[in-house]
């Protein structure tokens, strides 16, 4: 007999207890909440990407390249990650030198490395957890961009934006490559005190576009 | 460059005795666990009575898969197969490390960086694999001091945390060049300095090692996706820039489907570093092309874990998802450390997981149902709701109808060696109404013994009488 054979047998002796007409598949009840609304939304997410010591700016839509072009200045970014399908009013006001990335062509892990930092959009953004979610669409590309540079400058729009987590979830696709993100990246484990930058990008910049007035 | 083994430690009544005998150690550990304890009052509380529900929807989500876990199993089979994954399915710890060291040896590679996982460690998949020629690098901060140190791990989330900063620089200043960059000549306990220099010796490892190895939180049947919550990014590094990934995962760690994270990703972050969410979560389903490993293999283990499902009492202690909350919030557990309890799983999970997975063959594990006041703390933190004193006491009826009085014995002893002290009855007396008859009546009546195995209380800023008198002086006045 297989392991798989083996364990499988195993599992279900274990489980002689459990009566045969009981369903393995059934509506799951939900009781809980979907979101605990602490105010409105984009004042939430700031507040909570603040609090993971991310840098954010409200800005509007037809600001978004001017005040990326301005983030970057500010860090001396001269060499920026690029994914594919991010608008391009966004990224070509920086006047910093442009590194297309693609699955097609993708850049090394040293370019990545070398490279100051990653310019992407995102695809959900939850409020009350402060939570950024990549999902490899249009301007997010490839896992590792948004990973090995040190600066990750992230454009957040309000339609993006969810209260809650069962809401993000629903709105998500498992079957793409999903990083979440809540603040850059951090350990606690050194007396259980939270340091912010260990190996993944140590400044996490937000540009959080707000509809036109 | 060994690894640290718990084989052959002593009983955990003995191994206590030892370890309240360490003020460092305490001091470590009161410190950390009360650090972690307030900030998961405060993030629980911010979602009000929804907590309650969050916590019974996560206990049901895993009790019903667990009695259906052949299907959930063949399910997750069959979606990560679809996916373009591997799945293999391992017996045993033996055979686990078979299987990983074989696909390890396929790609050609002699060196691998690891995901903090504590299903390889419960393997002692490193030690496997040194046998083979293969390094194992650990990258989580605290699992790289522990390797660095040849020392164990002591708690499931921070299995560093019996250490201070101080002792973690000397680690660092000793041991970090043997094993690839060294630390900084001028390196402070600062953990900014710290997590500095981890960065620093681990970087040009994840840009250049091809094959990884990971465990998960969680694996979604339904859509066949692996789920690793991490704070460091050093998971995303082993996830994504390898070309090779294998997840070593206990069968226990299936949900039913995508939507039941909705649950567990509020539950788990919350429960364990006290955090609305952690940095980073990968979630992966398969492979991904031209983005991520290009080749993934998942070990389904047992190892165990279908004996602890056939116990229909114990069977509860398979929903655990490993957030740590029951080992910071016991008084045992501050007072001893995670040493004392000779597993992996230390703690209040580890002293009805361990017995149960290994079968209570030893005179380490048959004391593990002894090592707790039975106070119960460590089930109200639960965030899925294991009856964790309703085990202990069901495995101590086990032990005892082996007609092993070695419980018995150790369970005083052990009692002795934790509460051997007026400092520790009265902390002791407030959390642990059920253990009050095991709290020995004579006290050793010196202050210097009992300040052998307690620390001084904080002094409190304004004594009584102070207080007392101001606020006579407040009414005087008038106000």
């Amino acid at each position: 007999m297989s392991s798989r054979e083996a364990i499988l047998a195993r599992v279900r002796a274990a489980l002689s207890d459990v009566p045969a007409d009981e369903p393995a598949r059934r509506e799951r009840e939900r009781t809980h909440l979907d979101s605990h609304a602490a105010g409105p939304t984009l004042d939430v997410l700031e507040n909570r990407l603040v609090d993971y010591r991310a840098l954010v700016h409200r800005v509007t839509a037809d600001r978004v390249g001017a005040e990326a072009a301005a983030a970057l200045a500010r860090r001396g970014a001269r060499r920026v990650v690029v994914p594919p399908g991010l608008p391009a009013e966004w990224a070509e006001p920086a006047g910093a030198e442009l590194l297309a990335d693609s699955r097609r062509a993708p850049l090394s892990v040293r370019d990545l490395d070398a490279a100051d930092g990653v310019l992407t959009a995102c695809a959900v953004a939850v409020a009350e957890t402060g939570t950024i979610i990549l999902d490899g669409g249009p301007g997010q590309g490839r896992r590792a961009l948004s990973l090995v540079p040190d600066y990750h400058l992230c454009v957040v729009r309000a339609d993006q934006v969810v209260d809650g987590v069962p809401q993000a979830v629903r709105l998500l696709d498992p079957a793409r490559p999903l990083t979440w993100i809540s603040g850059p990246s951090a350990t606690s484990d050194i007396e259980l005190n939270r340091v912010e930058g260990v190996h993944g990008p140590r400044t996490l910049e937000v540009l959080l576009v707000e509809p036109a007035p | 460059m060994s690894s640290a083994t718990f084989l052959g430690m002593p009983p955990f009544p003995e191994a206590a005795r030892t370890a309240v005998q360490d003020s460092r150690l305490r001091h470590n550990l009161r410190r950390a666990t009360h650090t972690i304890r307030d900030k998961r009052g405060l993030v629980v509380g911010e979602l009000g009575d929804d907590w309650a529900r969050l916590r019974a929807e996560g206990s049901e989500i895993k009790t019903h898969t667990l009695r259906h876990l052949d299907h959930y199993l063949e399910q997750l089979e069959e979606s990560v197969t679809r996916a373009g994954g591997h799945v293999h399915w391992a017996s045993d710890a033996a055979e686990a490390n078979r299987i990983v060291t074989g696909l390890v040896q396929a790609t050609g590679e002699t060196d691998v960086v690891k995901v903090k996982s504590m299903a390889t460690q419960e393997i002692e998949l490193n030690n496997a694999l040194e046998a083979a020629g293969i390094t194992a690098y650990e990258t989580d901060l605290a699992e790289l001091i522990v390797q660095l140190g040849e020392d164990l791990p002591s708690h499931i989330l921070v299995p560093a945390i019996h250490l201070g900063r101080s002792q973690i620089r000397e680690i660092f200043l000793d041991r970090m060049a043997e094993w690839g960059t060294p630390a900084p000549p001028g390196l402070t306990d600062d953990p900014r300095a710290l997590a500095e220099a981890a960065r620093a010796h681990l970087r040009e490892r994840f840009l250049r090692t091809r094959t990884a190895i990971s465990g998960a939180n969680f694996a979604v049947a339904d859509s066949g996706t692996l789920v690793v919550l991490e704070s460091e990014g050093n998971g995303r590094m082993c996830l994504t820039l390898p070309q090779t990934l294998i997840s070593v995962v206990g069968i226990e760690k299936i949900v039913p489907t995508w939507s039941d994270l909705e649950v567990f990703m509020q539950l788990l972050p919350r429960s364990s570093t006290g955090e609305r969410m952690n940095p980073y979560t990968s979630t992966w389903t398969g492979v991904t092309p031209g983005d991520g490993p290009q080749e993934f293999h998942l070990v389904l283990l047992d190892n165990g874990r279908t004996d602890v499902l056939a116990d229909t009492v114990g069977r509860q202690a398979l929903r655990c998802i490993r957030c740590s909350a029951c080992l910071n919030t016991c008084p045992v557990y501050e007072r001893t450390g995670g040493h004392s309890y000779g597993s992996v799983y230390p703690g209040p999970i580890g002293a009805i997981l361990t017995p149960q997975l290994r079968g209570m063959g030893s005179e380490v594990d048959e004391a593990l149902p002894y090592a707790s006041s039975l106070c119960g703390a460590c089930y109200e933190v639960c965030p899925v709701a294991i009856d964790i004193p309703e085990v202990l006491v069901h495995l101590r009826e086990e032990v005892t109808g082996r007609g092993g009085h070695a419980g018995e014995k150790a369970l005083m002893a052990g009692a002795e060696a934790v509460f051997s002290s007026p400092g520790a009855l009265g902390a002791v007396q407030r959390a642990a109404g059920a253990a009050r008859s095991l709290v020995p009546r004579h006290l050793p009546g010196t202050a210097g013994a009992w300040t052998d195995t307690r620390d001084v209380p904080d002094v409190p800023a304004e004594s009584f009488r102070r207080w007392w008198k101001g606020r006579d002086d407040e009414r005087e006045d008038g106000r």
